[in-house]
């Protein structure tokens, strides 16, 4: 198990976004989390990545506990993510962005940015670029490199974050809600994708409302509502789920 | 021509300030403790030539790295607030330096420090500092702490889940800024001959933000270009001299409404190098 989700509880002044919540999540699989808006799905991918603390409970990543760790500590142990709604930083270039991935994987400090005789710094910074280009490649969009990122269209800003996540080398990617906003031409694009990113050995867990995305691509699924996980499966099983049926469509009268 | 060199040398001291209040606000950090920072590399630089005899490039030295060392400890509190208390935190600050310099007998209290040795050449060692601080900055744009500082002041949670640790890069980037201050002080305290506590009142902290405002925030190109416009036109329309600040209030204000990016923007660097190559280019064909 690379994540393991303990009991999880998150209050936010008396609602109760994620109740009890226990999950697990598989090395090398694509596992998705779906439910109805306001489900919780993105609280708990907050709590995995460390954008709130969580109320009760424990998450452990490759087994070591990381309640209470710094964001950006937890992206140097692996967890790399996507946001719902694009955070890239608008002024900067595509390249910058993507090269903002690895800060944390790299060295060089605002000394040696100055002071030029160090050859590795000059040797980092190359290979930092290099790498960067690669994985805006990787996305289909090395054309774009120079770009001013808040210039280019939602779709490909997507892409972009996506790349600056891989950038991390992450073991654990989370995306949230890759495909929205995509046409369907555009998410059969995603789909493979992904696909190529879970080949590479990385663990993928994402949020998606795109149910024909997420049937085909998961290998598990687990389903949230009102902060609870109602159930979990493979894509037969949650498409025959009683449950699920009446969480998105409601009770037959 | 020594009137025309005495104001070059205090703009060119401006710009060491603008860009010294420019290095916290990379990191989304305003900072109106930046007088208080030069008033500190102010005398600790006038402490280290009168009083203990250490020569003028040391001395001033010394005072920067005191202003950082003192950057380092205000940015601690500092990382835990934001916007107008950040304000308010640094405000108080630039007061409480203010006060203590009142107060200090050792550096002449309220009638000031004099005797401070005159340095003939102060306009090379600014317009020195400045172009190392250019080379700084236009290197840091292109340099792997640059981009962080960047995202930092872009977006603070998404840096921080990207793998920034923001802790580090907003401190480094005040108490740098602070350095910075303190070295504009050391040289302007040694141009002066004398230093007050008069001289760093929460005006000229206000005056560094303006510089920098007006002259663009998204490029360090920007608060150069303010400090030297803003210096140099009250000193050349003598019979606005006094209204000064109302010039730069009625500046800011339209300022903010027509262009709030400020004169120098990324899209004047790009056309300018655009005009560049094109020159270039004609030149080729």
């Amino acid at each position: 198990m690379i994540l393991e989700i303990r009991d999880v509880v998150k209050h936010f002044n008396g609602f109760c976004a994620i109740s009890n919540i226990r999950m697990d999540v598989e090395e090398k699989k694509i596992h998705a989390l779906i439910g109805p808006n306001g489900a919780g799905k993105t609280t708990l991918f907050n709590l995995i990545s460390g954008m709130y603390n969580m109320t009760r409970g424990e998450i452990r990543f490759k087994g070591i506990r990381i309640n209470g760790v710094r964001p950006n500590l937890r992206a140097r142990l692996g967890i790399g993510r996507t946001f719902q709604i694009v955070r890239l930083f608008g002024f900067m270039s595509v390249l910058e962005n993507v090269m903002l991935g690895s800060h944390c994987k790299t060295k060089a400090g605002l000394l040696k940015t100055f002071v030029r005789f160090s050859m590795r710094a000059l040797q980092e910074e190359k290979v930092t670029r290099e790498n960067a280009m690669r994985w805006l490649e990787f996305v289909g969009l090395p054309h774009r490199a120079d770009e001013i990122a808040s210039n280019l269209p939602h779709t490909e800003q997507r892409l972009v974050e996506i790349a600056r996540a891989l950038a991390l080398e992450p073991d654990l990617l989370l995306l949230d809600e890759p495909a929205a906003g995509m046409n369907p031409k555009e998410t059969e694009e995603l789909n493979s994708l992904i696909s190529k990113i879970n080949q590479m050995g990385k663990t993928v867990f994402l949020i998606e409302h795109n149910m024909e995305l997420v049937m085909g691509i998961s290998d598990v699924i687990s389903v949230l509502n009102f902060g609870g996980k109602i159930a979990e499966g493979n894509p037969s099983e949650i498409q025959d789920n009683p449950a699920v049926i009446e969480a998105y469509l409601g009770r037959k009268r | 021509m020594d009137y025309l060199i005495s104001v070059a040398t205090i703009a060119g001291i401006y710009i060491i300030m603008a860009l010294s209040f420019y290095m916290p606000f990379m990191t989304g950090q305003i900072s109106l403790g930046q007088a208080g920072f030069m008033a500190i590399g102010a005398y600790g630089s006038a402490v280290c030539t009168v009083k203990w005899g250490i020569p003028y490039v040391p001395a001033i030295l010394i005072g920067g790295i005191f202003a950082g060392i003192v950057g380092i400890l205000l940015g601690l509190p500092a990382l835990r607030i934001k916007g107008i208390y950040l304000l308010l935190l640094t405000l108080g600050f630039g007061e409480i330096v203010r006060v203590v310099a009142i107060n200090l007998e050792y550096t002449g209290a309220a009638e000031g420090f004099p005797g401070i040795p005159y340095q003939k050449y102060t306009i090379l060692y600014a317009y020195g500092m400045v172009f190392i601080l250019i080379i700084f900055f236009s290197r840091l744009r292109r340099s792997r702490m640059g981009r962080a500082f960047q995202a930092v002041g872009s977006d603070e949670n998404a840096a921080e889940i990207i793998g920034v640790n923001i802790v580090s890069a907003k401190l480094l980037a005040f108490s740098v800024g602070a350095f910075m201050a303190g070295i504009g002080g050391g040289i302007f305290a040694h141009y002066q001959e004398y230093v007050e506590p008069l001289m760093f009142d929460i005006m000229h902290a206000i005056e560094f933000l303006i510089f920098a405002i007006f002259g663009g925030i998204q490029i360090f190109w920007g608060p150069i270009f303010g400090a030297i416009v803003l210096t140099f036109i009250p000193e050349f329309l003598r019979a606005i001299q006094e209204w000064r600040m109302e010039l730069y209030g009625a500046l800011l204000i339209i300022m903010m409404i027509i262009r709030p990016q400020g004169v120098i923007g990324l899209d004047t660097v790009q056309a300018l190098n655009r005009l560049f190559r094109k020159g270039l280019g004609n030149e080729r064909a």
